[in-house]
């Protein structure tokens, strides 16, 4: 059997659909929606504010659907439901107040949520459709004093953390889908470290979609005060469906003196059937701001589902001596789309940035590494290292790679290595004739490949992550 | 333990072995020998199931099975291998992971547990004796930036891994000086058991004198042009491949062996 044919076989176990009574609005979008999705939430007035802000410029905006290397149909922005929630109670005293069928569905996603059961060491914040279902750990956190919970609740006991900070990464016009997103985003999770503290676990959210005529938009907001460090992580998954979904969400991350931020996806939404019929459509505004001196920022990305990933996970290089790094790891198989890359700006002195991205196409996919480094005049001693790979499995798949460099200072460093590879037949061949089965060997040389991404994981997200990017090439390895 | 009979393959639509026949059994060394183009490397890389390689007629019989049916990996597993002449790099793979995976593929295929990798460190270091090789090689990736005499004995050191009944040496001699060369060969003649085969293809006779073969067989153009004990070795070191050719040419192939 061919590579090419046993990359067909794959299968999405993840594509089910939970049968749960659903709280919706009407599809469509005007400054009603918005008043609806408010007085849902019970939000206070600046947030209205914010929002309808948000929503007033996105309608001047047009959508960024010719400078990506993508192609589909335009979106119908009023066929969209931007508000579903699963019904329950308002108030939940423990997490095994949860409804029991929200809890089945997480736990089939492998993310036990109730208290029994919990994974030890991750705290988790589960959000199903347009809001945050369950978060573990919360009390536990708040003892040594890291807020760690959805965004709703931050509105509602943190106010002025979130006013603070939100919008202040991403601003509500930075882009046409970030716009979309403060206009309209439902949930999502708040993580904020006090000065000093080291996050004593790994915080996560897990995305799942489950209404077929929904979108997802979702706001991620961590704070990193001074001296802190966290890891956090994300996943996201989705049901099979054959129309497309609109998952736009906008990730801030703000690290100041000497904090330390890590962040790590693993992307697996449905990607469409082998004809591109359905799959998400993830577009995503993903940002970091080393304000601090010292600051770090790194930004871990596996991404492997979605019908079109358009996503540049970046860092602001804000303060003196910070580091920015993004790490990716990008497969796309049948017709699936990426664009997708990251931007480092170059502010402060002695500013560093390191990417490595690693892309992967099978089938009749188009896999994209877009990158910007931009080194300010004031940025002296700045220093760039980008090594961009891209690994071409059969031969009806492209891999392009577009990067953009501005230096604006003499004092500076920037350096760039491309390649584009192949997994050629008398690799495979060598690996077989020691036993190895086909399937097994297009894994190994797929993991080695990303070896230096995956390093960057943490443990069991590495062994996830390896374990899904066999799933998606060959069905049946792992 | 092999049977190959009136065996015709080639690449890309041409035929390059055009009817070999040939009985190994256990506990014997097998020298294949002949000029660049005779088909050699073919023979090997047919055995071992090379995609690229087509085969047009005849029937190869290992322990009794249909060998052309089996795949590369199930080949492998059932016991045959093939040290490549130019061994494939695989970046970002260690030489221990890859080897503890083929080592349970074979585990696997007989019935026995899988060991974990303390355990396999273990069986690595004492098998890395046999071509001296340093513990320092096992977490490099997979022959790269290896030199061509560290990537041979990295061939026979999963030779010595794995356990082949069958192994075929494909010009394992080829780009080693003396000294690799003497280790290498030394590592092989410690794998050789009564109870499994070895074939070696080479061009020079010169590996011979430390794999010493019962049978040399001489391939030209496609066919055993003539076939007999180590002494054949010696006689073409000294005539050279020309006198074949023309012994060929004169009375056509010779009747195949028994």
């Amino acid at each position: 059997m061919s590579t090419a044919e046993l990359l067909a076989k794959q299968e999405y176990k993840y594509g089910f659909v939970t049968d749960i009574e659903s709280d919706v609005i009407p599809r469509g979008l005007t400054e009603d929606t918005i008043r609806l999705i408010v007085e849902k939430k019970n939000e206070p007035e600046w947030m209205l504010e914010f929002r309808l802000k948000a929503y007033r410029h996105w309608l001047t905006m047009t959508e960024p659907k010719h400078w990506p290397n993508l192609d589909y149909p335009t979106i119908d922005y009023q066929d969209i439901i931007y508000y579903s929630a699963p019904k329950q109670k308002a108030t939940k005293k423990s997490l095994d107040e949860v409804d029991p069928e929200l809890l089945r569905t997480f736990e089939k996603l492998g993310i036990p949520l109730s208290e029994q059961k919990q994974l030890a060491g991750v705290a988790v914040d589960a959000v199903f459709d347009s809001v945050s279902v369950a978060t573990t750990y919360k009390e536990k956190l708040k003892k040594v004093g890291v807020i760690f919970c959805s965004f709703t609740e931050a509105i509602r006991d943190y106010p002025e953390l979130v006013k603070k900070y939100l919008g202040s990464v991403v601003p509500t016009n930075d882009n046409f889908f970030a716009a979309l997103n403060s206009a309209v985003f439902s949930d999502g999770s708040f993580c904020f470290i006090p000065k000093g503290v080291r996050c004593p676990m790994e915080l996560s959210t897990y995305f799942r979609i489950n209404n077929a005529e929904s979108g997802q938009f979702e706001r991620t907001l961590i704070v990193a005060e001074e001296g802190s460090y966290v890891s956090y992580l994300e996943g996201c998954t989705a049901p099979k469906f054959d129309r497309n979904q609109l998952h736009a969400a906008v990730v801030e991350l703000v690290a100041l003196d000497d904090a330390q931020i890590k962040y790590s996806t693993v992307q697996n939404w449905y990607a469409g059937d082998e004809e591109g019929r359905g799959g998400i459509y993830n577009f995503v505004t993903k940002r970091g701001k080393c304000a601090g001196r010292n600051s770090k920022i790194s930004w871990t990305q596996v991404e492997t589902g979605s019908a079109i990933t358009w996503k540049y996970p970046s860092c602001i290089l804000a303060g003196d001596n910070s580091i920015g790094e993004f790490y990716s790891v990008a497969l796309t198989n049948h017709a699936q789309q990426a664009d997708t890359g990251t931007k480092m700006i170059h502010l402060g002195k002695n500013t560093r940035s390191t990417i490595i991205s690693k892309g992967i196409a099978a089938g009749k996919s188009n896999n994209s590494y877009r990158g910007l480094v931009k080194v300010m005049p004031k940025a002296e001693g700045a220093r760039n290292y980008t090594q961009c790979d891209s690994m071409l499995i059969g031969s009806t798949c492209g891999a392009n790679t577009f990067p953009y460099i501005e230096v604006m200072n003499d004092s500076s460093s920037v350096e760039h290595e491309a390649s584009t590879s192949k997994i050629s037949e008398e690799q495979l061949f060598y690996l077989q004739q020691r036993g190895i089965s086909q399937e097994d060997a297009v894994s190994l040389i797929i993991n080695g490949f990303c070896k230096d991404v995956f390093l960057q994981l943490p443990m069991e997200f590495a062994v996830e992550a390896q374990r899904l990017l066999g799933l998606k090439l060959e069905g049946s390895v792992g | 333990m092999l049977e190959i009979r009136n065996l015709h393959a080639g690449i890309d639509g041409k035929e390059i072995l055009k009817g070999i026949n040939l009985t190994v059994n256990k506990g014997e060394i097998h020298a294949i020998m002949g000029p660049n183009g005779s088909g050699k490397s073919t023979l090997a890389k047919v055995l071992a199931g090379h995609p690229q390689y087509e085969v047009t007629a005849g029937e190869i019989l290992y322990e009794g099975r249909n060998l052309l049916e089996m795949s590369p990996d199930e080949r492998a597993r059932a016991g045959v291998f093939m040290a490549f002449q130019y061994p494939i790099e695989v970046p970002g793979v260690s030489n221990a992971q890859f080897l503890r995976l083929a080592y349970n593929e074979k585990r696997k295929h007989l019935g026995e547990e899988e060991l974990d990798p303390l355990e396999f460190k273990d069986l690595l270091k004492e098998r890395a004796k046999v071509v001296e090789m340093d513990a320092s090689f096992m977490t490099r990736s997979v022959n790269e930036g290896f030199s061509g005499g560290e990537k041979k004995r990295n061939e026979i050191l999963q030779m010595a891994v794995l356990e082949p009944k069958l192994a075929v040496l494909d010009e394992t001699d080829s780009g080693l000086d003396i000294d690799a060369l003497r280790v290498v060969a030394k590592g092989v003649n410690q794998l050789l058991t009564p109870n499994n085969a070895i074939i070696v293809v080479t061009h020079y006779q010169r590996l011979l004198n430390y794999i010493v073969p019962d049978f040399v067989h001489v391939l030209a153009n496609g066919r055993i042009a003539r076939e007999g004990g180590k002494e054949l070795a010696l006689e073409l070191e000294s005539k050279g491949y020309d006198w074949i050719k023309t012994a060929d040419n004169g009375k056509g192939a010779v009747a195949p062996a028994q």
